[in-house]
C-alpha cells in the first residue's frame, strides 16, 4: 500500500514545533528584520504618499496618503508572505536539508506545510503592523481603533498568499525560478489590486477578470477598516480569501510530498 | 506465537521484520525483493557496494521511502500505517547531515526534541547527557557552522538519541572521519548496544561491521546476498588465510598459485590466496624474492569482496 500525494492533508497541533523553530531563528536576526519592517514602509509612505500626494490630491474622498497606507497595507503583507513562502521555505526545503531531518521525527509534511503556512502568515502580519504604525504616526489612518480588525484579515491572506509561493518553492529548481512568480503573480497583482490607484477607470470587462485575483478581495476588506468606511460584501471577501487559502494549503501539501517523498 | 497486525511473527516480536520488499525507482530496483528479520538488542548491519540500496531499505525502515511490494513491520507495527509512531520511537543518523545551521549544538538538541513532542523541560536532563555523551559538552553553546567534521557527526548521533529510541538506525556514521572519532562512536555504539538499544547501521568500513554487527547482509544490486554473524560469514565464503603479494607476480608464478590453494586472484599488481593452509605456499614462495608478501587471516572485506566482486560501481 502506498502513500498518496493526494492523500487530504490532516491539520496536527504538532505543526507549532516548526513554527517555534522559525520563531527562534526570526528572533536572532531581529534588528535587521525590524529595520526592514520598520524602515521600508516609511520610507514608501513619506516619498510616494507625501510627494506622489502633492501631485493627486485625494482619491476616492481619501488623502492620497491615506488611500495608499491602507492599501499597501495589503500588498506588503503579500510581498512578507510571498518571501517567506519562497526564498525560505525553498532554503530549508532543498539546500538546508531542514525537511529531511524534521521528516525523521514524527511530523508529517502535512505539519511542516501547516507550520509554514501559518509562519508565512505571521511574518506578513508583523509587516503589517509595522506599516500601521508608521502610518498611523503620519496620521493616515483615520478609522481609529477600529482599524486593529484589518489584522485577522491580513493574517487570514497571509494564508491565501502562503500556499501558492510554497508551491512554487516545491517546483524551483533554484532561487532565481521564483523571478517568474514575481513577475508574473506578485507584481501584476500589486498594480491591479486598487493599492496605488482605484480601479473605477478599468473597463468592466478588466474589473471582473481582476474579481479572480485574492489581493482585491483583501484591499477591499482592509482598506474600509483602517480608513473607517462602511464594509461592502464581506461574506463575499472572506469566502475568496478562505477559498483560496484551503486550495493554496492543500496544493503545497501535494506538491512538497512531490518533492520530497520517495 | 504472536499475532501482529495480523502477521504471524515468533516471540519476542522482532525489531524489524522484512519480507519481499521491493523499491523501484522507474526501471530501476533499487531494492529488489529483501528478506530479513533484526532481532531487538542487537547491532544489525547491512553492507555491500555503491547503489546497492542500503540507504533505500533503511529509509524504508522510518517510512521515509514508500515500498512498492512486501511487509515490513517495526517493534510490532506494520508501515506505512504505523510511521508516525514508529518514527516516535526510531532514531535515524542520516547519511548527509542535516543539522539546524542557525541553532547552536544545544539548541539543536533541543529543538529536535520538540519536534517529538518533547517539552523542554522533559529533556533537560538528556539534553545535558547527550553532550556528555558525545563530547560536546564545551562546544553546547558554539554555532553548528563552526564544527569540524567529526564534531558534527557526534551531534547528529546524538540528536538521533533525543526520543530515546529503542531502535537507532545508523547510514555510514564513520564516514570521512579520523580514527579517533571512529573509535570514539564505536564506543558509543557498543554502549548503546549494552543498554539494550538496538543498532541497525551501513558501512564501507569491513572492520567496524566486523567489531560492531552481531549480524549483518551483503546487498548488491538491491539483493541480499548472504546473511549471518561476521564470524559465521567469513568461515562460510573464504579460506582461513590471506596471502597478499605485491609486485610483478609472473604468469608462471600465478598459475603454480592457483593449483596450490583453494582460490587466488589477481587484482592489478597484487595477487591475492586464499587457503586453509598457508604453510605450504609460504614455504614454497620463500625462495621467490623481489615481492612483499602479507600473510592474514581473512576477514569481512574478503567475504565481502568474494560475494560482490571487484568490479568497480558506478
Ligand atoms: N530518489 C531516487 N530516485 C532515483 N533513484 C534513486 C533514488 N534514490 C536512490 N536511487 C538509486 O537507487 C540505488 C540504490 O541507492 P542507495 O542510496 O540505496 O544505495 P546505497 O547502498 O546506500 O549506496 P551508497 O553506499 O553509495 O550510499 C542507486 O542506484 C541509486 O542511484
Ligand atoms: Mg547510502
Amino acid at each position: 500500500m502506498k502513500r498518496s500525494i493526494w492523500a487530504l492533508p490532516r491539520l496536527r497541533l504538532a505543526a507549532f514545533a516548526l513554527l517555534e523553530r522559525n520563531f527562534l531563528v526570526w528572533r536572532k536576526l531581529i534588528g535587521p528584520a525590524i529595520v526592514l519592517n520598520f524602515g521600508e514602509p516609511l520610507i514608501y509612505l513619506l516619498g510616494l504618499g507625501l510627494g506622489l500626494g502633492q501631485l493627486v490630491g485625494t482619491v476616492s474622498g481619501l488623502p492620497y496618503l491615506t488611500f495608499l497606507a491602507s492599501g499597501v497595507v495589503a500588498s506588503s503583507a503579500m510581498t512578507t508572505v510571498s518571501f517567506e513562502g519562497m526564498y525560505s521555505v525553498f532554503t530549508r526545503m532543498v539546500p538546508q536539508k531542514t525537511y529531511d531531518a524534521i521528516m525523521a521525527s514524527p511530523l508529517d509534511i502535512d505539519d511542516i506545510v501547516l507550520g509554514e503556512v501559518i509562519w508565512a502568515a505571521i511574518k506578513g502580519l508583523i509587516s503589517a503592523i509595522a506599516i500601521m504604525v508608521v502610518a498611523a504616526f503620519l496620521g493616515a489612518v483615520s478609522g481609529g481603533w477600529m482599524a486593529l480588525w484589518a489584522l485577522p484579515i491580513v493574517f487570514l491572506m497571509g494564508l491565501t498568499f502562503a500556499g501558492p509561493a510554497i508551491v512554487m518553492s516545491a517546483v524551483a529548481g533554484s532561487y532565481d525560478f521564483f523571478n517568474y512568480y514575481f513577475v508574473l503573480v506578485v507584481t501584476p497583482m500589486f498594480m491591479l489590486s486598487g493599492v496605488f490607484f482605484p480601479l473605477d477607470h478599468f473597463p468592466p470587462v478588466l474589473l471582473l477578470a481582476v474579481q479572480f485575483l485574492p489581493l482585491i478581495h483583501a484591499v477591499d476588506l482592509i482598506r474600509p477598516l483602517i480608513v473607517g468606511q462602511p464594509l461592502t460584501h464581506v461574506g463575499l471577501h472572506l469566502a475568496v480569501l478562505s477559498g483560496y487559502a484551503l486550495l493554496g494549503y492543500y496544493l503545497a501539501v501535494v506538491f512538497v510530498r512531490r518533492r520530497l517523498w520517495v | 506465537m504472536t499475532t501482529v497486525s495480523g502477521l504471524s511473527v515468533t516471540n519476542p516480536i522482532p525489531a524489524v521484520w522484512a519480507k519481499g520488499l521491493v523499491k523501484q525507482f522507474g526501471a530501476l530496483r533499487a531494492v529488489d525483493g529483501i528478506d530479513f528479520s533484526i532481532r531487538p538488542g542487537l547491532c544489525f548491519g547491512f553492507l555491500g557496494p555503491n547503489g546497492a540500496g542500503k540507504t533505500t531499505t533503511l529509509k524504508m525502515l522510518l517510512g521515509l521511502v514508500d515500498f512498492d511490494e512486501g511487509e515490513l513491520c517495526l517493534l510490532g507495527e506494520s508501515l506505512p500505517e504505523s510511521a508516525r509512531a514508529i518514527r516516535a520511537r526510531v532514531g535515524l543518523v542520516p547519511q548527509a547531515d542535516n543539522l539546524d545551521p542557525d541553532f547552536t549544538v544545544r539548541e539543536n538538541l533541543f529543538m529536535y526534541a520538540r519536534f517529538f513532542g518533547l517539552s523542554r523541560a522533559d529533556v533537560a536532563e538528556r539534553v545535558d547527557a547527550l553532550l556528555v555523551f558525545s563530547e560536546l559538552t564545551t562546544k553546547a553553546d558554539a554555532k553548528v557552522e563552526t564544527l569540524s567534521g567529526g564534531m558534527k557527526r557526534r551531534l547528529i548521533i546524538a540528536r538521533s538519541l533525543i526520543n530515546d529510541p529503542e531502535i537507532v538506525v545508523l547510514d555510514e556514521p564513520t564516514t570521512g572521519l579520523d580514527p579517533q572519532v571512529r573509535h570514539m562512536i564505536w564506543a558509543r555504539l557498543s554502549e548503546l548496544r549494552a543498554r539494550g538499544v538496538t543498532l541497525i547501521l551501513t558501512t564501507h568500513y569491513m572492520e567496524e561491521a566486523e567489531r560492531l554487527c552481531d549480524e549483518l547482509v551483503v546487498m548488491d544490486h538491491g539483493r541480499i546476498l548472504d546473511q549471518g554473524s561476521p564470524k559465521a560469514l567469513i568461515q562460510k565464503h573464504v579460506e582461513s588465510d590471506v596471502i597478499e603479494l605485491r609486485g610483478e607476480v609472473s604468469d608462471g608464478l600465478f598459475t603454480m598459485l592457483r593449483s596450490m590453494s583453494a582460490h587466488a586472484e589477481r587484482q592489478g599488481t597484487a595477487v591475492y590466496v586464499y587457503t586453509h593452509a598457508p604453510a605450504p605456499i609460504l614455504d614454497f614462495l620463500g625462495e621467490d624474492t623481489g615481492l612483499t608478501i602479507i600473510h592474514r587471516r581473512a576477514g569481512l572485506e574478503d567475504v565481502f569482496l568474494r560475494l560482490t566482486g571487484r568490479g568497480l560501481r558506478e
